[in-house]
C-alpha cells in the first residue's frame, strides 16, 4: 500500500477518468482532509440502505395488512385463549402419593413426565445435556411410593426410578420409602396410596380400573379404556359410584393446538364439516409391536420362573408361558384390540376432543394381515367407518404398518379444510362460497395455508411459507407453553393431579373414557366379525 | 492488486454487486428480527455431511440453540449493513463468506443427500451459497469500500494519523 501511496503522491485530484485503484487513495491529494467529491463516494452505501429500509417497511406492512385482513374477514382478531398458568411456580398442594401398576415402558415414560427418572437415563441425559429441561419441567408434588408388576426385574426398575432423588422438585421434594406388590390388590388395599397409574397390558384395564375405583384410588389409566362392552360398563358405574378423578392417558389433546382447533371449527371456518380422515402409518418392526428383541437382536429378559405367567394372564384364556405373547400382547386379541387399541383410540380422541363426536351410530372394518405374517392378529392393515348421521359426518381412519408414508389428520368442510400436526393448517376451498371473494381478489390463495396456528409463537400467523406445511406432519410429543417446550404426558399427568385436589374434571374423564371406549369396541367387533355394528343409543348398547 | 486499476464500468459493476450480496444478507438478517418464530432448529435439523454432529449438538441444547439463533440473526444483520455502507467492510465480508460457507456445509448439494426441506432451484455441488461466497471472497479481495465506503473516513483519518507522525 505505501507504494501505492508514493505513486499516488503527485497525481492530481481529477484524474480518475480513466482509471482507479481500490485503496480509495487516488483522488485524494496528499494533504490531510478530504475533499466533498471523496465524502460523497464515502457514504454511496447511503442510499442504498435508505432503498432497504422503505422496501423493508413496505414488505412488513404489506403483511401485517394482508394478515389482519386474513384475520378481520374471518373473525380471528378476537380469538382468546385462556393464559395457562404453567411454570407459575405456585404451591402445587398437597402431596399426592402415587403408586404404579405394571412397570414396563410406558410406566417408565409416564414415571419421567411425573418427574421420576431412572439414574442411568439421569447420567446419559447429564452427557448429552438434555438433562435440565426435564428437571425444569414443574414440580407436581408427588410421590412415588409404590411399584407392582409380575415381574421382578420391571420391579426393580421401578424402585430404582422411584427412590432417585435427582428430580424437579430438587432435594426438597419428600423422601418417602417405596414399597412393592407382587399383586395389584395389595397395593389397592394399602392405606399409604392415594391414587394409582395402569400401565399394564390392555387386557387388565377393565378389572383393574373397576377394582381401583371400589378402593377409593384415584385412577390414571393408559388407553385402551378396556377391551369388552361388559368391562367399560362396568368401570364406568365403578368410577362413577366412587367419586375418585378417573383420567384416560390420552396425552394428545394436551397440546395448546388442540384447544385452538376447538375454537376455529367453534368459528364455522371451514363450513359444514362432512368427512374428517385421520390415518397413521409406520413402516418399523417396533413400530408394529415386535418387541421381544432388544436393539441388539437378542431376547429380552423374563422366563416362566421370573415372570408370573398367571397372574400376568389374568381373566384372558390359558395358554402356556409365552415370551412372545408377554412382551407382544399388543399382537393377540386375546390381550388387546390391535391397531385400535394402540393408535386409532388416539386418533379418535384427537377428533372427538375437538368436534365433540360422541359414540357413532354405526361403524365398519376392513382389512387383515397383509404384511406382517408373524402369526399375529392384529390387521396391520386396517380402515374404519364411523358414521354420525345425525351430525352429517363420517369419521375416516385408515391404518397401515408397511409403509410410513404421512397421511396427516384432516378435517374437511365445504369451505375449508384443517390440516393437524404439531400446529395447524387451514386451507380455504378452491370452490367454497365463504372465501370467493377472498380468493377471486388473490386475498387467500386455495393452493397455500390460509392460516396457520403455530403453538411456539403463541399468535396466528395467516401468512405462511410451504416448507411451514411439511412442518405439520412432525409428531406430537411435545408442545409449547409460555415460550417452553413441555411434554404432553407431563400436562397430561398434571391436570389429573390437579383435579384429585381441587376435584374438577379432567379433559378425558370417565365420560368421555365411556365414549371413546365404546366407539373402539364398536371398531374391533365390527372387525372381527365381519359386520356393520352399530349403537342403540336409547338402551346404551352395542347391537 | 498493487497495480490494478479500474475503468468505471468495472468499478462500477463491483459496487453493484456488492450492493445485492449485502442487500441480500441484510434482508436475510432483517427477516429473522421482524418474525419471532424464526429458529435455526429447522435447518439445522436437516443438517448432513460433516457439520451434522455440531449441528446436533446446538439443537440438544436450548441454550445453545437460542444462542446461535441470536448470533445468526444479529451477524447477517451486522454483515449486511457493514458491506452495504462499507464500513469495516473486509471484516464484513468475509465473515459473511464463512458464515454463508456453513450454511453450505450443512446442507451441500452432493450426490447422495436428500433434504426435505425444499431446495432452492436445481443445484448439483454447488448452489446459490456457494456461489455467495466466492463472490464474497472476490469482493474482498477488490475491496471498493475505501472509495465508496464509510471505510473511507477511516483511512483518511489513519492517513492523517501518519501524516501527522512523520
Amino acid at each position: 500500500m505505501s507504494d501505492l501511496n508514493n505513486e499516488n503522491k503527485n497525481m492530481p485530484e481529477k484524474n480518475n477518468e480513466t482509471g482507479k485503484n481500490l485503496s480509495g487513495d487516488s483522488d485524494k491529494n496528499n494533504k490531510p482532509g478530504m475533499s466533498r467529491r471523496t465524502v460523497v463516494k464515502a457514504l454511496a452505501g447511503l442510499p442504498v440502505l435508505g432503498l432497504f429500509g422503505h422496501q423493508l417497511l413496505k414488505k412488513r406492512n404489506y403483511d401485517l395488512e394482508k394478515r389482519e385482513a386474513i384475520v378481520k374477514e374471518l373473525g380471528l382478531d378476537k380469538i382468546e385463549l385462556p393464559a395457562s398458568n404453567y411454570g407459575s411456580g405456585s404451591n402445587p398442594g398437597d402431596l399426592i402419593r402415587v403408586g404404579i401398576i405394571g412397570y414396563g415402558s410406558r410406566a417408565h415414560s409416564l414415571a419421567r413426565s411425573l418427574g421420576f427418572m431412572h439414574p442411568d437415563e439421569v447420567k446419559s441425559r447429564n452427557e448429552q445435556g438434555t438433562l435440565k429441561e426435564w428437571l425444569d419441567q414443574e414440580y407436581l408434588n408427588v410421590a412415588l411410593t409404590g411399584i407392582c408388576d409380575v415381574f421382578d426385574q420391571h420391579t426393580e426398575n421401578g424402585l430404582a426410578v422411584a427412590e432417585n432423588y435427582i428430580r424437579p422438585g430438587g432435594q426438597n421434594a419428600p423422601k418417602l420409602p417405596v414399597k412393592s406388590y407382587r399383586h395389584y390388590h395389595e397395593m389397592l388395599d394399602d392405606k399409604d396410596i392415594d391414587a394409582v397409574i395402569i400401565a399394564t397390558p390392555d387386557h387388565h384395564h377393565g378389572q383393574m380400573t373397576i377394582d381401583a375405583a371400589k378402593a377409593g384410588k384415584h385412577i390414571y389409566c393408559e388407553k385402551s379404556v378396556a377391551n369388552t362392552e361388559d368391562e367399560i360398563n362396568q368401570l364406568y358405574s365403578a368410577v362413577k359410584n366412587s367419586g375418585v378423578v378417573y383420567q384416560l392417558g390420552h396425552q394428545i389433546t394436551q397440546n395448546v393446538i388442540y384447544q385452538q382447533a376447538r375454537e376455529l371449527i367453534k368459528r364455522d371456518m371451514l363450513g359444514k364439516v362432512t368427512l374428517v380422515q385421520t390415518t397413521s402409518n409406520r413402516n418399523t418392526s417396533h413400530g408394529a409391536w415386535v418387541r421381544h428383541l432388544n436393539s441388539q437382536g437378542n431376547p429380552k429378559p423374563g422366563n416362566a420362573k421370573s415372570i408370573d405367567w398367571k397372574q400376568w394372564l389374568g381373566n384372558a384364556p390359558y395358554t402356556p408361558f409365552s415370551i412372545n405373547r408377554y412382551y407382544n400382547w399388543t399382537l393377540y386379541f386375546d390381550y388387546a384390540t390391535g391397531l385400535i387399541g394402540q393408535l386409532y383410540t388416539h386418533e379418535f380422541d384427537a377428533m372427538n376432543q375437538i368436534l365433540n363426536l360422541g359414540i357413532p351410530k354405526s361403524v365398519t372394518s376392513s382389512g387383515g394381515i397383509y404384511f406382517w405374517k408373524d402369526g399375529r392378529d392384529m390387521a396391520d392393515m386396517l380402515h374404519i367407518v364411523s358414521e354420525y348421521p345425525e351430525r352429517d359426518l363420517t369419521l375416516l381412519y385408515s391404518g397401515n404398518l408397511s409403509s410410513s408414508r404421512g397421511r396427516g389428520r384432516i378435517i374437511m368442510g365445504n369451505d375449508g379444510s384443517m390440516e393437524i400436526g404439531n400446529n395447524i393448517m387451514i386451507n380455504a376451498d378452491r370452490n367454497s362460497s365463504r372465501y370467493r371473494k377472498g380468493i377471486e381478489s388473490g386475498l387467500i390463495d386455495p393452493g397455500s395455508p390460509m392460516i396457520s396456528y403455530n403453538p411456539g409463537a403463541g399468535q396466528i400467523d395467516a401468512v405462511t411459507s410451504a416448507t411451514e406445511r411439511y412442518y405439520a406432519s412432525r409428531g406430537l410429543t411435545t408442545t409449547t407453553i409460555n415460550g417452553r417446550r413441555v411434554d404432553v404426558t407431563h400436562l397430561h399427568l398434571r391436570e389429573w393431579i390437579n383435579c384429585i385436589r381441587d376435584g374438577s374434571t379432567p379433559s378425558v374423564n370417565i365420560d368421555v373414557a365411556f365414549d371413546e371406549g365404546m366407539a373402539c369396541v364398536m371398531a374391533h367387533r365390527a372387525y372381527v366379525e365381519k359386520r356393520v355394528v352399530q349403537w342403540d343409543k336409547v338402551n346404551k348398547k352395542i347391537v | 492488486m498493487r497495480e490494478t486499476s479500474f475503468t468505471k464500468v468495472q468499478l462500477s459493476s463491483l459496487l453493484l454487486l456488492r450492493f445485492l450480496v449485502g442487500w441480500h444478507i441484510l434482508y436475510e438478517g432483517a427477516a429473522k428480527v421482524i418474525n419471532p418464530q424464526w429458529t435455526s432448529l429447522d435447518f439445522l435439523e436437516e443438517s448432513q455431511w460433516i457439520l451434522s454432529g455440531f449441528s446436533n449438538w446446538i439443537i440438544s441444547n436450548p441454550n445453545v440453540l437460542s444462542a446461535v439463533d441470536f448470533l445468526n440473526t444479529w451477524g447477517l444483520v451486522a454483515i449486511g449493513l457493514g458491506i452495504i455502507t462499507g464500513l469495516f467492510f473486509k471484516a464484513a465480508a468475509l465473515a459473511g463468506a464463512l458464515l454463508i460457507f456453513i450454511y453450505y456445509l450443512n446442507s451441500p448439494p452432493l450426490i447422495g443427500m436428500e433434504y426435505a426441506l425444499p431446495s432452492d432451484g436445481h443445484n448439483l455441488v454447488v448452489d446459490k451459497n456457494l456461489i455467495e461466497v466466492a463472490a464474497l471472497i472476490i469482493l474482498a479481495l477488490f475491496s471498493t469500500s475505501k472509495i465508496f465506503g464509510l471505510d473511507a473516513f477511516i483511512s483518511n483519518f489513519k492517513r492523517k494519523d501518519k501524516l501527522l507522525n512523520e
